[in-house]
């Protein structure tokens, strides 16, 4: 407890069970009274328990704590360890253990956690000694925090958790195999400036690395003075506010044409704390193939790894942004900016007007998010869920503030966004926390509608309920000749579920009612439900198809015609 | 192309449970081993893993070792081709006796290669043969052809690196300045 205090953990996201019960035993005198240092959330499933905390880690920029019972508690956590890993969210897990001296021999709830969690996690630790805690602590938090941040998780055996030892107090800011943030190199630095003051067209794909190393400044003052626009990944879509002049709109699959199309005419890419995800990518055979590619990230292991760099920067970008705006002469790309125009008008009038202007027809989902971006002036903060809520939610919110985006980029894992939202409603005061879900994503994690009751967290829920499976459905109507199989899903009754929850509920099917009703849900003062019946078999595009080219990005469903 | 062999060399803190989180960037990456040796290194509480394989891609073998590399607990990894490197291998024979009797070109070819006799008797022969593991191949295949070897075992490749720096003692020293120097700054900062 005392090492928990000294990280300066507030909230616990936790579920207790048999071989964790002596640190909830703790817990019970720190969460109360004069010893008081914790709040501890009890969710309903412990997958709700580390959603809850990537979604703190994320609008927090902290790292989310975890506290769990071995076996089946952890092994509910792990979707989420492996959802922190690929998005680089600061989360530690600690799970009970059975004792050391039964461990191997398959006592009950007995998971061999290390071999489980090690591909899927920054660190694993087994703490088999009390003497180990402070120490093995202090490592965790520094590892999940530092450098490209990370899960980490403590395997916990119960006889280190009862047996007594003093409390040393252990601040572990070095571990010597293990370079945080690697040093920006001169000349690295030197020939991207080169390459950037010798270009006619340059690009920036801009990633959550920024949001992660809070070099949002840092990045606008950089793009502003070499006039560089900027695309984000759906993950950095908060790392520069949306009504940047530079900003030129959402790289990937679902993204904007303008950048999704630029990037392929751009003479000189610098890749800023991205990955090169293959959603953002495409085809890699066809990607960037006429560019120079600068490659800025903290993580070695991102270099050369999907797109071959001609120059790489391995450092923190809160510190080599400075120096390359240094370097950088002051320029004006102006008829490069404008050119991105006429695609930006294609987009607005073949599928934006559409999608958030509907004239007649039943809801969608973009008309949805547009008004909650629109009442909310861009000011909340966005979760979604996966899946064609997602696409929408991301593409149409509007982000004025930093990390106010919170979603499942890379494992695209389904029931991420309600405990997700929950979190961040602990970590966000001021801002509203608007989550979006599908009818699909809301099921998997239903049970958290009890941790919002309990808890009384603010989550601003907006169903954008379709009956269907939307995202895979759209695939089966655009690649499975409209075979719809088991994508199609009976609903319950959302008035009556949040009855018995105790969550304000609405319903709008009308779009004339939509703004009062997401006017009420903003103003409400807690939790509140607005479901809104959406039609069934509306399709998200624009779309780069699977394995295509990003070239190929097509406006309408049918063939591309550009 | 023609594969090639390389020597992935790996240096670790010597936790619980590394080798497995080693390995597993091998088959993550389908990239197949072909020797593993793990053994302490000249560097207290650090381990050393000598691995080879063969590849025809050199950008994968990159990736390979940077992903190695990114574990917390490895500290240095880099990949060298053979004239980089001094290597070695044992490898231990047991042969039929009666058969070396009957083709006095075994033994020829035995005392061809760097080797010991471990164990006459009037059954087998036990030899231990210390080269390269291209050699230790070759005498394999020569012996198979006898159809004379009754068991037959290679250790897994060592090897050491030919530079005359040192870079994973020179790589520790180096961070452990950084982070002192860091901390230096720290406390200056704090008194100003
Ligand atoms: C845990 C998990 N299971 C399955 C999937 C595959 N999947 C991706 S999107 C999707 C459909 C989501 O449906 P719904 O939640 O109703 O959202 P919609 O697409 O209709 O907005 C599915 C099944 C996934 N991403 N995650």
């Amino acid at each position: 407890m005392e090492s928990l205090k000294a990280q300066g953990v507030q909230t616990i996201f936790g579920y207790p069970g048999g071989s964790i019960m002596p640190v909830y035993d703790a817990l019970y005198d720190y969460t109360r009274g004069e010893k008081k240092a914790f709040d501890h959330i009890l969710v309903r499933h412990e997958q709700g328990a580390i959603h809850a905390a990537q979604g703190f880690a994320r609008v927090s920029g902290a790292v989310g704590t975890v506290i769990v019972t071995s076996g089946p508690g952890v092994a509910n956590t792990l979707t989420g360890v492996a959802d922190a890993m690929i998005d680089s969210t600061p989360v530690v897990v600690i799970a009970g253990q059975v004792g050391v001296g039964v461990l191997g021999s398959d006592a009950f709830q007995e998971l061999d956690l290390i071999t489980v969690a090690q591909p899927i996690c920054k660190w694993v630790y087994q703490i088999r000694r009390p003497e180990d805690i402070p120490w093995a602590v202090s490592k965790a938090y520094y590892l999940a925090k530092s450098g490209r941040p990370g899960p980490v998780v403590l395997d916990f055996p119960k006889n280190a958790q009862v047996s007594k030892c003093d409390y040393m107090p252990s601040t572990v800011n070095f571990v010597r195999s293990y370079i945080a943030s690697p040093l920006p190199k001169d000349d690295a630095m030197r020939e991207a400036a080169a390459l950037l003051n010798s270009a006619q067209k340059p690009l920036a794909l801009v990633g959550q690395g920024v949001e992660l190393g809070g070099a949002q400044e840092e990045l606008k003052t950089f793009l502003e003075k070499a006039d560089i626009p900027a695309g984000r990944t759906m993950l950095g879509l908060s790392a520069l506010p949306s009504n940047h002049p530079l900003n030129v709109g959402m790289l990937g699959m679902h993204g904007n044409l303008a950048p999704n199309l630029k990037q392929q005419e751009a003479d000189v890419v610098i890749a800023i704390g991205m990955r090169f995800s293959d959603r953002v990518t495409g085809n890699l055979n066809t990607y960037l193939k006429q560019a120079k590619v600068i490659h800025l990230d903290i993580d070695n292991a991102e270099i050369d790894k999907n797109v071959k760099t001609d120059v790489a920067i391995v450092a923190d970008c809160k510190e080599a942004l400075p120096m390359l705006t240094a370097l950088v002469h002051k320029a004006d790309h102006k008829a490069w900016r404008d050119s991105f125009a006429p695609l930006n008008e294609r987009e607005q009038s073949r599928v934006i007007e559409k999608a958030i202007h509907p004239q007649s027809g039943p809801l969608l989902m973009g008309e949805v998010v547009n008004a909650v971006a629109e009442a909310t002036q861009g000011m909340g903060v966005t979760v979604t869920d996966v899946g064609q809520n997602q696409l929408f939610a991301t593409r149409y919110s509007r982000y004025h503030t930093p990390r106010s985006i919170i979603t499942s980029g890379g494992l695209g894992t389904m029931g991420y966004g309600l405990p997700a939202a929950i979190g961040a409603t602990f970590a966000e005061k001021e801002r509203p926390v608007c989550v979006f879900l599908g009818d699909g994503g809301l099921q998997m994690v239903i049970q958290e509608l009890g941790t919002i009751m309990e808890y009384h967290c603010p989550v601003k829920i907006v169903l954008m309920n379709n009956n269907f499976l939307g995202n895979v459905r759209q695939w089966q109507n655009m690649f499975f000749q409209k075979r719809y199989a088991f994508t199609h899903m009976l609903n319950p009754d959302y008035a009556q579920i949040c009855a018995g929850y105790g969550i304000a509920y609405e319903r709008v099917t009308d779009r004339n009612d939509l703004p009062a009703a997401v006017e009420r849900m903003l103003a409400a003062k807690g939790a509140y439900f607005l479901e809104t019946v959406i039609m069934e078999e509306d399709d998200v595009m624009p779309m780069t198809p699977p394995g295509a080219s990003v070239n190929d990005m097509m406006l309408e469903k049918e063939a591309n015609n550009g | 192309m023609d594969k090639q062999l390389y020597t992935i060399l790996i240096y670790s803190e010597n936790v619980v449970g590394i080798l497995n989180l080693v390995t597993a960037v091998f088959t993550r990456l389908q990239v197949n081993i072909e020797s593993l040796n793990v053994s302490p290194s000249g560097i207290p509480n650090v381990h050393k893993y000598t691995v080879t394989i063969f590849s025809d891609d050199e950008q994968q073998v990159k990736k390979l070792v940077k992903q190695i590399e990114k574990k917390v607990d490895v500290i240095k990894a880099d990949y060298y081709l053979d004239s980089e490197i001094f290597t070695s291998e044992v490898a231990l024979f047991k042969i039929s006796t009666p058969i070396v009797m009957a083709h006095p070109e075994i033994s020829r070819l035995i005392r061809h290669t760097d080797s010991r006799m471990l164990e006459v008797n009037e059954t087998y022969i036990s030899v231990h043969v210390c080269s390269s593991s291209k050699i230790i191949i070759e005498l394999y295949k020569a012996l198979a052809r006898f159809k004379c070897i009754l068991q037959y075992t290679r250790s897994g490749c060592v090897a050491i690196t030919r530079g005359k720096e040192e870079k994973v003692s020179a790589f520790l020293k180096e961070h452990q300045n950084a982070q002192l120097r860091f901390m230096e700054e720290g406390i200056n900062n704090d008194e100003a």
